[in-house]
């Protein structure tokens, strides 16, 4: 188990990378701890599996320092790093057993066969696979082949750091939660240090403690999923976490106060400092209400996901379309509406990052 | 799913047609010659299973037999792992992949007899690069005019040389479809370059395989024109194989009717073998 | 403008993957075909657009049988769940390729391209190959085709299952509006129930090759006929448990028990199957609720919502609320489950109250 630090990480795939577009990863500088959960979220072509394979050592970076507990391993070949991996589509060895493919890892650095019996038998136990222990695993569902995958990085005790590239990504969607749920469960069982790297924002909310969320090569911001949800520091970050995501509208600053279609709002942004840039009013759908007075709309469209209701407004003045959720059972509005929003979770981001909060 | 259409076997029926014509035909005519027996001026008479019995007792015939199994297994031997190994050897992405399949693919496309010529010539022990080798700068005897040992391994090498680049360039795509992922676990999972090997990069070339043995060993059991520019079957009968005995008996004596049983058994043997050793092959798939 | 299928089944040698089914499917809406994978989904699919033949009973589309027409004759769409498109093309000549082989004249198939391509957003892409777009992309340029051919039937299988999780949102919410005004039949396959709900119109469920349920979304999620479209139509999974009822009262297990009322009072005394779906049973108490206290295993907080997995006897419940409330596990937490919310399901598997 080690500490991770990412020590100013940068990496382009071009020889001679001149700006910054160059870079298929910007910076990075993360400190990870032993024994936690994260994730690596974001949208397909954002750098989180470069990211990844530089940690598993399938990639050296072009520029900066990777630190397992304060030892340099840059450089350092992937089975040098204790890691282990769990890719997108199963890899297992088609001619051996279940036990054998999990004993391969110990069997290749030697270590006793009676030990190797009992990590084996011990690790099959936490994933459920002992009643298929002896059969061949070429034979088993995906969902099984990748807990084999996930097996024999964890029979091998001086593993680093569980890496996953996409894993449920095979998997059958009425069997995805439950592998979800057992890496989670899993991971409060061994504590090792595991990274996630996933598109899917369920994904990554439910297992880690920590999440990265990244887009074109740059960390947008690093926190716990519950401050990713109440507080994203970028538009990029409300939008991408949550189903619906945070709605983001244009607004404009007039006489210290903040106009949304031409109605004033209150946000929980201090407006001292503001540039004059391009600014926006991001607020999520669970804090939109409708009233009597606000903003006024049009209802236009009315989604029914079972606990609760999507109603989509299209904003008077403006061409842009706000969600809004209805709770199961309350009543659903038609026609011209207005709508509120809860100052304390409605926030006034510049050029896409936040600004800061009124403080007291 | 396949959605069955009859129409389909009308766009089939010229193929087909053109097939019957040009092999099924001269087939009867052969199995019609096995049954028969003729003195000249086209008369025929029914002689049944006769030939049959004469050319399965018949010592030449074992010989031959025996001989081709014999070439048939070295040459399976030799270039099944090379060709692995050469494969292995080869690079999977990059500027040198076009040079090597080209180099690869070159033997492969020189005509038979061409290749039997030039394999003669370079053996000459006089004037040929091979032969002026190992006789003079070397000192070996080499002669395959009069050495029986000295002619096989010069068509032992000779079908090396030719055929080997087919089991490679087979092998290559079987070893160029498995995907990085794997290659990334097992050196995360400290195998040994062995191990990968083994555990990796054969099972998912055994498809491949199989079909490379499959065609390998029909082709060399069939082998005519190289040997037989190259030795004639000689020197005596030490590398007669099938093929070459089978034309000798059908031309050279002009025995039609036991030419052709032993095209017949001919024809036999080398499905029957086909036939098992795909299924001794593919059993593990059945599984 | 209607799909009609009648008695059809397909029988693969011994097995049987679809067993006799009738629906109707109308326009002006999505037909959504929801199931697990290997429900027969694809299968039934399949045999409606003509690429299989059933094993017995009709396809009729417009009230004339078509069930012997190959596909090229009967005017569908087909949308695959990997993108299928023509490398070698264009985006442009991806999309105009149906026009073509109709042979409509070029300024006609100008037009449609360019109509189609801006609904998909795809205007700027139109000169490229697909291996040079985005997965989300070709997708989209997969969907531009099968809109352009104005067919009377549109078949989208799972077509959103290999994209990005914020693009298939995006996607959902477009592609009613996409097909709304053209009068023609729409067949969705999906294996999401979520995503059956937001795309609304009709839904079916299947499993194992039989249709449980056909009628309204809406209607089949919250008042589902029998327990395996109940279970179909879940996600997290249905939480099921046996009752038993005796006089007015329902007992589940030694510390679980309480009154009926309503039409559940007045069922037979007996074992039934109650299901309650997972966002029913809240870690907080509310007025219709029954206590269940359970150890919690596994907990899920995404932000927006908190999901805790607890054992009741020898079973695994679901729960989900709002916002976020924190667990711990292996800690007893008392849950409540919504009683009036509850579904009874007899021995055979029907709803009962």
């Amino acid at each position: 188990m080690a500490r991770i630090t990412l020590n100013n990480i940068r990496h382009s795939y071009l020889p001679n990378p001149k700006s910054d577009d160059d870079y298929a990863l910007q910076r990075v500088h993360l400190d990870w701890d032993d024994g936690g959960a994260y994730a690596l979220l974001g949208p397909s072509g954002c750098g989180k599996t470069t990211l990844l394979n530089i940690i598993s050592g399938l990639l050296v970076p072009s520029e900066g320092q990777l630190l397992f507990d304060d030892k340099d391993v840059t450089a350092l070949e992937p089975d040098a790093r204790n890691i282990a991996q769990v890719f997108q589509f199963p890899v297992i060895y088609d001619t051996m057993t279940v036990r054998d493919n999990l004993s391969f890892p110990l069997r290749n650095r030697g270590v006793d066969e009676q030990v190797i019996a009992q990590r084996v038998t011990e690790i099959a136990a936490m994933l459920e696979l002992e009643p298929m222990l002896d059969q061949k695993a070429a034979g088993l569902t995906a969902d099984n082949k990748q807990k084999i995958s996930l097996g024999r990085g964890l029979v091998r005790e001086d593993v680093n750091v569980i890496m996953f590239d996409e894993p449920l990504t095979v998997i059958d969607p009425h069997l995805k939660w439950k592998l979800r749920s057992k890496l989670k469960e899993l991971h409060q069982k061994v504590k090792r240090t595991m990274i996630y790297v996933t598109h899917d924002q369920t994904e990554a909310l439910t297992f880690a403690d920590q999440v990265v969320v990244m887009n074109f090569g740059q960390i947008l911001q690093v926190g716990t999923p519950i401050e990713l949800f109440e507080c994203p520091t970028h538009t990029f970050v409300g939008h991408f976490i949550g189903s619906p995501g945070m709605n983001v509208v244009p607004a404009s600053v007039v006489d210290g106060k903040v106009q949304v279609a031409g109605h004033v709002i209150d946000t929980a942004s201090d407006l001292t400092n503001l540039r004059q840039g391009s600014v926006e009013v991001g607020v999520r759908p669970e804090f939109v209400r409708f009233a009597d007075v606000g903003i006024a709309g049009t209802v236009e469209t009315v989604m029914d996901v079972g606990r609760h209701t999507v109603v989509k407004v299209r904003l008077e003045g403006i061409d842009q379309i706000i969600n809004a959720i209805v709770d199961e059972g309350d009543s659903i509005p038609d026609g011209q509406v207005h709508l509120q929003f809860d100052a304390a979770q409605t926030r006034l981001y510049e050029d896409g990052w936040v600004v800061a909060e009124i403080q007291g | 799913m396949k959605t069955s259409n009859p129409r389909a076997w009308f766009l089939v029926l010229p193929v087909i047609l053109l097939v019957a014509f040009n092999a099924l035909i001269p087939l009867m005519t052969v199995v019609n010659y096995s049954v028969q027996e003729t003195f000249g001026d086209n008369l025929f008479f029914w002689h049944g299973i006769g030939w049959f019995q004469d050319v399965l007792g018949s010592e030449r015939f074992h010989a031959a037999l025996g001989r081709q199994f014999l070439f048939t297994g070295i040459i399976l031997a030799i270039e099944v792992p090379l060709g692995v190994a050469i494969a292995l050897a080869m690079p999977r992405s990059g500027p040198w992949v076009p040079v090597c399949l080209i180099l690869m693919a070159m033997p492969l496309l020189i005509p038979w007899n061409v290749v039997g010529a030039m394999w003669n010539i370079f053996t000459l022990p006089d004037i040929g690069l091979l032969g002026y080798t190992l006789n003079s700068v070397l000192g070996i005897e080499y002669n395959m005019t009069q050495s029986p040992l000295a002619a096989w391994m010069t068509i032992v090498a000779m079908d090396v040389w030719h055929w080997t680049s087919l089991v490679v360039l087979l092998a290559y795509a079987g070893l160029v479809s498995i995907p990085d992922a794997y290659y990334q676990a097992a050196k995360i999972d400290g195998a040994s370059k062995f191990a990968v090997f083994r555990h990796i990069q054969l099972p998912k070339m055994k498809k491949v395989l199989t079909i490379a043995i499959l065609l390998r060993f029909m082709d060399s059991f069939m082998i005519y024109t190289e040997p037989f520019v190259l030795t004639g079957g000689g020197p005596g009968d030490s590398t007669t194989l099938l093929s070459i005995d089978l034309v000798k008996v059908a031309l050279g004596q002009f025995d039609l009717g036991p030419a052709a049983a032993m095209s017949l058994i001919y024809f036999a043997i080398t499905l029957l073998v086909s036939w098992a050793f795909y299924t001794a092959m593919t059993k593990d798939d059945q599984n | 403008m209607t799909l009609e299928i009648q008695d059809v089944t397909k029988r693969v040698g011994a097995e049987i993957h679809i067993h006799e089914t009738s629906l109707r499917f109308l326009p002006g809406h999505f037909n959504v075909l929801l199931g697990e994978t290997n429900a027969g989904k694809t299968t039934l699919m399949k045999l409606m657009a003509g690429l299989d033949q059933p094993t017995s009973g009709n396809v009729l589309i417009d009230g004339v049988d078509v069930t012997k027409q190959s596909t090229q004759d009967r005017q569908i769409s087909f949308v695959h769940q990997f993108f299928v498109n023509y490398p070698h093309f264009s985006v442009y000549e991806n999309i105009a390729s149906p026009l073509r082989l109709a042979r409509i004249s070029p300024s006609e198939i100008d037009r449609r391209v360019r109509e189609a391509a801006d609904l998909m957003k795809l205007t700027p892409m139109l000169e490229r190959r697909p291996q040079e777009l985005s997965g989300g992309q070709q997708q989209r340029t997969a969907l531009a085709r099968a809109i352009v051919k104005d067919s009377k039937v549109v078949f989208l299988d799972e077509p959103l299952a290999n994209l990005d999780y914020k693009l298939r949102e995006e996607l959902r919410s477009e592609l009613p509006q996409l097909f709304a005004d053209r009068g023609a039949v729409v067949i969705y396959a999906t294996s999401e129930p979520a995503e059956a709900l937001m795309l609304g119109g009709c839904t079916a469920t299947l499993h194992e090759g039989r249709v449980s349920q056909f009628g309204e979304t809406s209607d089949v999620y919250r008042n589902p006929v029998n327990l395996t479209t109940a279970q179909v139509f879940s996600d997290p999974p249905l939480n099921t448990a046996t009752v038993i009822k005796a006089g007015g009262r329902c007992t589940l297990n030694a510390e679980v028990s309480w009154e009926l009322s309503g039409p559940q009072s007045q069922l037979a005394d007996g074992e039934y199957m109650i299901g309650v779906r997972p966002h029913h049973v809240l870690p907080t108490s509310i007025s219709v609720g029954v206590a269940i206290a359970g150890s919690v295993q596994v907990t899920e907080l995404s932000g927006s919502e908190s999901v805790a997995h607890f054992r009741v006897g020898e079973g695994s419940w679901v729960s989900q609320s709002e916002g976020i409330h924190p667990y711990q596990v292996g800690e007893s937490h008392t849950f409540f489950m919504d009683v009036s919310k509850c579904f009874f399901f007899a021995a055979d598997g029907r709803l009962v109250a």
